[in-house]
């Protein structure tokens, strides 16, 4: 996945962008740990509604985030086509449940931008920067943000 | 150990396990001296784990520990010699001091302080014991013993008047080189001694083996100062002086060596009996191979075989051909030159360990996982091959049955790595009883059986705390005061068994206590006071004896502070509970009380009932069902306006939809021709839970889900089922216990999971 450019500059960071409901959004490639099929999760009971449940990723339990509902977009109707990226925060590993990955872009971190503050949107404080590619926006996803351990109150 | 590279605390690290090793040696000696089957092999094993504790300590600085250390080993060494009894009292106060022992090293681990006040007690019976005389000196010198000596320079070479204590307390020391004086002596024994660096190294001192020596008989000492190189070239760490020694004595030769049992292994050593001038030993170029040392060394002084292969320079040096060949060996010399790097802690006669290897935890959790996952791979594999229809002959077939075997079998080692002997948490016990026992003024004895049994490590760190409370429980309400033992014709001594078996794959543990078995009329009567039971309840002796596990109940009339803590059995049912296990009494009036604790062998495999609610698979652990049940039509009586209760015969149980209760569906309009579950609680009372259909009864491997989404209610774990779908594992008790209880309410939001 990273053979793109092999020597990263330190300004310059991978992203691998994908789309969830309709939305262009990204992520750092280096917390990429793999991209799977959707297969269907084991619901846990009491768990916050974006939270899908549990698949089996090679022997380990991976909770499975439905993206989209936890940006506030609705709950993904998942078919085939739907795609898992496993996702590592450092202290968890994470699947999260998106439309499709679309690419990966390598951008020179002057490129972004920092989101302007808007209180409508309680999908915001997921977005920690904005940058365009081409004539699209592309929303730079703050991980630990979206991730259930932390917000699972909050939901 | 001794290896510089290493941080000083993985030594420290290192020095504490073998303590606990040591602590255990010492616990297991302790236990033979007091069931009287003691021989001198038994108060040596406890000498030497006390010594090694003390060396290793002094190597650290724990002042404490090698003070307490020094004195029980002063005692110990007066064991040994004879001049003071292990009676009963004293084997006592061993036990005390062992336990304080084992404080202090816990303290020291922990940078903690140990209950000075205790310590005080138990160092002044030790003192005690020792009698007042001739110790005070004793103990000067060996304090300076675990400091590495230097060596004593003025042995013939005239520099200066260093630090050599005890030179004039030996008669003829002269600096004669060897050649001189070994002459055979007819009647006694020559005896070569060269220390190792590393005797001194350890704490060791050649002149109080000397002094042992001298105390046997006469003593002609020559020490050898032929190695000792010039003073610029001298390394104040090396060893270079070894001694001649010939004694005159009546003692045997087993007698000699035990002089040098703590340093066989530090030193190269020849005995030469009396009378018996044998052949000069070969010269030899390889005096460390233990080919070599074993070389007509039938005796039964045990050395460890080096555990380096760099002989250290001295070793060489003492075994060039000249020197040894004037040394006339008795037909069963032994020679042990071993550069071994520490105190062997483990060098013992009788009970030589198995070669064991010490494995990090995690390492070995890793593996378990890892064979969890080949079970569920393996499932998989023999699931799709299933689906292909291939004839059960065929060559796939055949090799996937025996696939599943060697699964088996590796998951089967592979849990082995995890058990542990069940020893260590059985001696701890024998401690609580000590302590529990001189609380209530009782005297009681604790018996173990079994105490080799294997469980799994977790599981025996789980059980330790309703092990204790148990104990305390029947040294406190189990044995009777000794003034009614006699009465009731019983010796004085009450007894206390604990025994551990495995039957039919599982761990039975069994506490009994021989006092008066549980005062039923008491029991019932208090239960009624208490209003946990009716007061015209008519209870069999079982139901009654399973009284003392419902919450809030205690029998202790006064509360003591023992065991009556307003923490009662109810702690110790669901602790074990906890663990899979299912705890019974049974209890003779008269005779005694049996509480029966069953555990499953591993905390990684469970025994669980597959079953589907909703279009979700979930595995219900076996040892929570009590019974399944079809529900049938009069059974189900309205309780309240939305909950439900049904008949198992005599008795009501609350009616819970399992569906439900996890949020998966809307409480069903009938539950008539429903399967449930009657799971049992950990107060005694009943609850069932409506699922839709059973599958199967399996083995299922345990995933943790804490890693990925912390505590689900109701779901203890998480499984992969042979189809590689995760399927929960639920924990009943909690399910029922959070339960909603809606079985009626026909409208509800809940959406469907999934």
């Amino acid at each position: 996945m990273t053979d793109t450019q092999t020597t990263i500059e330190p300004a310059e960071i991978e992203l691998l962008t994908f789309r969830v409901g309709g939305q262009e959004y990204a992520i750092d490639i280096m917390s990429v740990r793999e991209i799977r099929g959707w297969s269907k999760a084991t619901p846990l009971p009491h768990a916050p509604d974006f939270v899908r449940g549990v698949i089996n990723l090679r022997g380990t339990v991976l909770t499975i985030v439905d993206l989209a509902d936890r940006l506030g977009m609705g709950r993904t109707d998942t078919k085939e086509r739907n795609v898992i990226i496993v996702v590592h925060t450092g202290v968890e590993t994470v699947g999260l449940l998106v439309d499709a990955v679309s690419d990966i872009l390598a951008v020179n971190k002057s490129e972004l931008q920092p989101p302007p503050e808007m209180a409508a949107d309680n999908e915001q404080a997921f977005v920690s920067a904005l940058m365009i590619a081409g004539e699209r926006m592309v929303r730079i996803l703050a991980l630990t943000a979206a991730l259930p351990s932390e917000n699972t109150e909050a939901a | 150990m001794m290896d510089e590279d290493d941080p000083m605390a993985e030594i420290r690290a290192s020095f504490f396990v073998e303590c606990e090793e040591l602590l255990e040696a010492l616990q297991d000696g302790l236990q033979i001296m007091d069931d009287g089957e003691a021989d001198d092999e038994t108060i040596n094993i406890v000498f030497r784990a006390v010594h090694s504790i003390k060396g290793g300590a002094g190597a650290f600085g724990l002042e404490d520990l090698v003070r307490f250390a020094h004195q029980f080993e002063s005692v110990l060494d007066g064991v040994r010699s004879g001049t003071i009894e292990a009676d009963r009292n004293a084997i006592s106060v061993f036990f005390q001091s062992g336990d304080i022992l084992g404080d202090l090293v816990r303290a020291a681990r922990d940078d903690d302080v140990a209950d000075d006040s205790r310590i005080q007690g138990v160092m002044s019976s030790l003192t005690a014991m020792l009698g007042a005389d001739a110790q005070e000196e004793e103990t000067e010198e060996e304090v300076s013993d675990f400091q590495p000596m230097g060596l004593s320079l003025d042995l013939g070479l005239d520099i200066g008047d260093n630090d050599a204590p005890a030179l004039p307390d030996l008669p003829d020391l002269d600096t004669t080189p060897p050649p001189a004086t070994t002459a055979v002596f007819e009647d006694g024994y020559t005896i070569h001694f060269l220390p190792d660096s590393s005797l001194y190294a350890s704490g060791n001192e050649p002149l109080h083996l000397l002094r042992l020596l001298r105390e046997m008989g006469d003593l002609d000492v020559t020490c050898d100062t032929s190695a000792l190189p010039s003073l610029s070239a001298l390394d104040e760490e090396k060893s270079y002086l070894s001694w001649t020694i010939h004694l005159t004595t009546d003692e045997d030769e087993d007698a000699v060596r035990d002089v040098f049992d703590f340093v066989a292994d530090l030193c190269t050593l020849t005995i030469t009996g009396p009378g018996k001038p044998g052949p000069g030993l070969p010269p030899t170029d390889a005096p460390s191979s233990p080919s070599t040392t074993n070389e007509g060394a039938t005796a039964d002084v045990s050395f460890n075989p080096p555990q380096d292969s760099d002989i250290s320079p001295e070793a060489s040096v003492a075994l060039k051909p000249d020197d040894v060949a004037d040394v006339k060996t008795a037909p069963a010399p032994v020679t042990s030159s071993a550069p071994a790097k520490k105190p062997a802690p483990s060098a013992s006669k009788s009970t030589k360990p198995r070669p064991t290897v010490r494995v990090d935890l995690e390492r070995i959790d890793r593996l378990v996982n890892l064979v969890g996952e080949l079970v569920i791979n393996q499932a998989m594999i023999s699931q799709s091959v299933m689906e292909t229809g291939l004839q059960t002959n065929s060559k796939v077939s055949e090799g996937l049955d025996e696939f599943m075997q060697l699964t088996r079998d590796i998951q089967d080692s592979v849990m082995m790595i995890r058990a542990q002997p069940v020893k260590s948490l059985f001696q701890r016990m024998s401690r609580i009883v000590r302590e529990a026992s001189s609380m209530v003024g009782k005297s009681v004895r604790l018996k173990t059986e079994g105490d080799a049994t294997e469980v799994d490590k977790t599981v025996i760190e789980r059980l330790a705390d309703p092990l204790t409370h148990m104990i305390r429980n029947a040294v406190d309400h189990g044995i009777e005061t000794p003034q009614d033992r006699i009465a009731a014709g019983k010796p004085e001594e009450g007894i206390v068994t604990l025994s551990a078996g495995h039957r039919s794959g599982r761990v039975i543990v069994e506490i009994s206590d021989d006092g008066a078995g549980i005062n039923r009329d008491r029991v019932l009567q208090i239960a009624i006071e208490k209003g946990l039971v009716p007061e015209n309840a008519q209870l069999s002796d079982s139901e009654i004896d399973n009284l003392l596990f419902m919450p809030g109940f205690s029998t202790a009339s006064e509360v003591s502070d023992l065991s009556g803590r307003g923490v009662g059995m109810d702690v110790v049912k669901s602790a074990i509970l906890a663990l899979g296990g299912r705890v019974t009494i049974q209890s003779n009036p008269g005779k005694g009380t049996v509480f029966t604790i069953s555990l499953p062998l591993t905390l990684a495999v469970l025994d669980g009932m597959v079953i589907d609610v909703s279009d979700q698979t979930l595995v219900v652990p076996l040892s929570t069902i009590t019974e399944t049940l079809t529900l049938m039509g009069p059974d189900i009586r309205a309780l309240g306006p939305q909950t439900n209760v049904i008949k198992v015969r005599d008795s009501f149980v609350p009616l819970l939809d399992l569906g439900f209760e996890l949020g998966f569906r809307s409480p069903l309009e009938s539950y008539v021709g429903s399967i449930a579950l009657l799971i049992a609680q950990e107060d005694g009372n009943h609850a069932a839970l409506v699922v839709d259909s059973i599958q199967d009864q399996r083995q299922v491997v345990i995933k943790g889900l804490q890693d990925t989404f912390g505590r689900v209610p109701g779901v203890a774990a998480a499984t992969i089922l042979g189809d590689g779908k995760i399927a929960l594992i639920l924990d009943p008790v909690d399910v029922v216990a959070n339960a909603d209880g809606r079985t009626r309410s026909l409208k509800s939001d809940l959406r469907l999971a999934g």
